[in-house]
């Protein structure tokens, strides 16, 4: 600055501004270098239902103060998820395909898989009802309907496990609708959230899991027309990355956050998470310990 | 949704100042400014030398920046995440899920926008020159140097159109970062993530700060040229 002053007319010349530029490179490298160090944390892959429903931003600081490990979550589809901690892009996957999960384990890509929590799915809906679902507890009885009237219905479409659930309910009605056969019968391709918005803009049916919608607050006039079947019930599982599979994973903290959630600080922690009195998700794995 | 709860919010989000929202706004300006600037390093040299020079396969490496130019970011994030994943070939360097790997996927993105549009700047120019050039057996590195320096005034709309890119793309960086809290999260991931939580004003305010930082990048530049000018004329 003072330079300009002193001399305004003189005419600065390409080494200098090379200079400047290198001057600017090293200090945003050097501003980003300490969020680039290396701490101790572990990458989890996991789902965008969970993450939409904010449990992560409840349980991850407890941990943290707790242990001074750091998780960062990468949400997407359970697909994804599975593929990306396959190929050692995780240390962590917390997800909720149990199918998918056990196959996880079978490739050898996963150590053990533990149960952490439920919650249910629901199928939600536009406040007229067209199909005349209201207040049952027949998921595919529901999902008949909406598909005998043509009714809009938004799937997923994304290999999620909403979405794998949600195939499931169609597979055991023997109807199997497409996006390109049926009108009605519509894939966003995308995150529970955005399915969430769309259903809503387009007042469509759609399957969600309650966690999601509970945080969700894009509801404008959708109701919860169906819940409480059996066959709606979700299950989280939690798995580590392999370590002989991957040898640079952190599979120390891994375990210690996995023995964790399971553990009764843990399982608190999840039960405490709620919305307008109501917990996103219910702790199981103390239960299913007992029962293995 | 009211359009003035939204403006109201904006505000008072900016007014309040909140760290979590003044981290992820530096992020975004950090990895930003770093990949645009790195980028221009490249991409401003190899503009002015295609722009400059003529030789063999030059209509084909024109062809190539050009189509380069409309990249989409979600491939970008994609084949950037191939390479940096743990089972890529520079999975060793361990630097998916960290700022370094965006700007690495938003300078793959911005480089040949600078290149193919500083090319067009630096051959308008180069035409007028040309002759001048040849006259006084001017070397090629003076030539490139000469031509940069006189296209000084234009070139930084060129160097805007590639911040433009970058700062409001979202598909490369959320793959490559993961939108992870406190660590990868800038603006235009945390506003796709209140869209998707349904948290439509608070993912419109912070659209709304990221056009006013987009107003300040290009009100600072206007200045600067517009110092420079008068400067050049005193």
């Amino acid at each position: 600055m003072d330079d300009f002053l002193l001399k305004p007319k003189r005419i600065s010349g390409l080494p200098e501004m090379a200079r400047r530029l290198l001057a600017v490179i090293s200090l945003c490298l050097s501003i980003l270098t300490p969020l680039n160090a290396a701490e101790n944390y572990i990458v989890m892959q996991s789902t965008t239902s969970a993450k939409n429903s904010g449990l992560f931003d409840h349980i991850l600081p407890i941990f943290k103060a707790e242990t001074g490990i750091e998780v960062r979550v990468v949400a997407v589809g359970t697909g994804q998820a599975i593929r990306n901690a396959a190929n050692g892009d995780g240390d962590v996957l917390l997800v909720h395909s149990r199918e998918a999960e056990e196959q996880f384990i079978a490739d050898g890509f996963g150590v053990k898989r533990y149960d952490v929590m439920y919650n249910d799915f629901v199928i939600v809906g536009p406040p007229d009802d067209p199909a005349k679902i209201a207040g049952s507890d027949d998921a595919l009885w529901a999902l008949r309907q909406i598909a005998l009237g043509e009714h809009d219905f938004m799937s997923r479409g994304d290999d999620s496990g909403t979405h794998r659930a949600e195939r499931r309910l169609w597979e055991s009605l023997g109807i199997s609708p497409s996006a390109r056969h049926q009108r009605w019968y519509k894939e966003t391709g995308s995150g529970m959230g955005s399915t969430l918005n769309i259903a809503v803009g387009i007042a469509a049916y759609t399957l969600t899991d309650r966690g999601t919608w509970l945080a969700f607050k894009n509801k404008q006039d959708h109701l919860i027309f169906v819940q409480g079947d059996p066959l709606l019930f979700n299950q989280y599982g939690i798995i580590a990355v392999n370590p002989e599979r991957h040898p640079h994973v952190n599979s120390e903290s891994a375990q210690r956050f996995i023995e964790w959630i399971r553990s009764d600080v843990g399982q608190r922690a999840i039960a405490d998470h709620q919305i307008e009195g109501q917990s996103l998700f219910s702790p199981n794995a103390v239960a299913a310990h007992v029962q293995n | 949704m009211n359009n003035d709860g939204v403006l109201l919010q904006a505000a008072r989000l900016i007014a309040e100042w909140d760290p979590a929202l003044f981290e992820i706004v530096l992020l975004s300006l950090q990895v930003t400014m770093s990949a645009v600037v790195i980028s221009c390093l490249l991409g401003l040299p190899l503009g002015a030398a295609v722009g400059a020079f003529r030789f063999h396969g030059r209509g084909a490496v024109i062809l190539i920046l050009n189509v380069l130019m409309g990249l989409p970011p979600v491939v970008v994030g994609l084949l950037v995440y191939l390479v940096l994943s743990a089972s890529g070939p520079l999975g060793v360097l361990e630097l998916l899920y960290t700022p370094t790997a965006m700007i690495i996927a938003q300078i793959v993105l911005v480089t040949p926008i600078i290149a193919a549009l500083s090319r067009q700047v630096i051959e308008d120019l180069y035409l007028e020159y040309a002759e001048q050039f040849a006259s006084f057996g001017v070397s090629r590195y003076t030539r490139v140097r000469a031509l940069l320096w006189d296209a000084r005034y234009t070139l930084p709309t060129v160097v805007l159109a590639g911040v433009g890119r970058a700062v409001a793309e979202v598909g490369a960086v959320m793959i490559v970062g993961g939108n992870i809290n406190h660590v990868t999260r800038v603006m235009t991931t945390a506003i796709a993530l209140e869209t998707s939580r349904g948290d439509l004003e608070l993912a419109l305010a912070l659209g709304i700060i990221l056009l006013a930082l987009a107003l300040v990048v290009n009100v600072f530049v206007m200045a600067l040229r517009g110092t420079r000018v008068r400067g050049a004329y005193a």
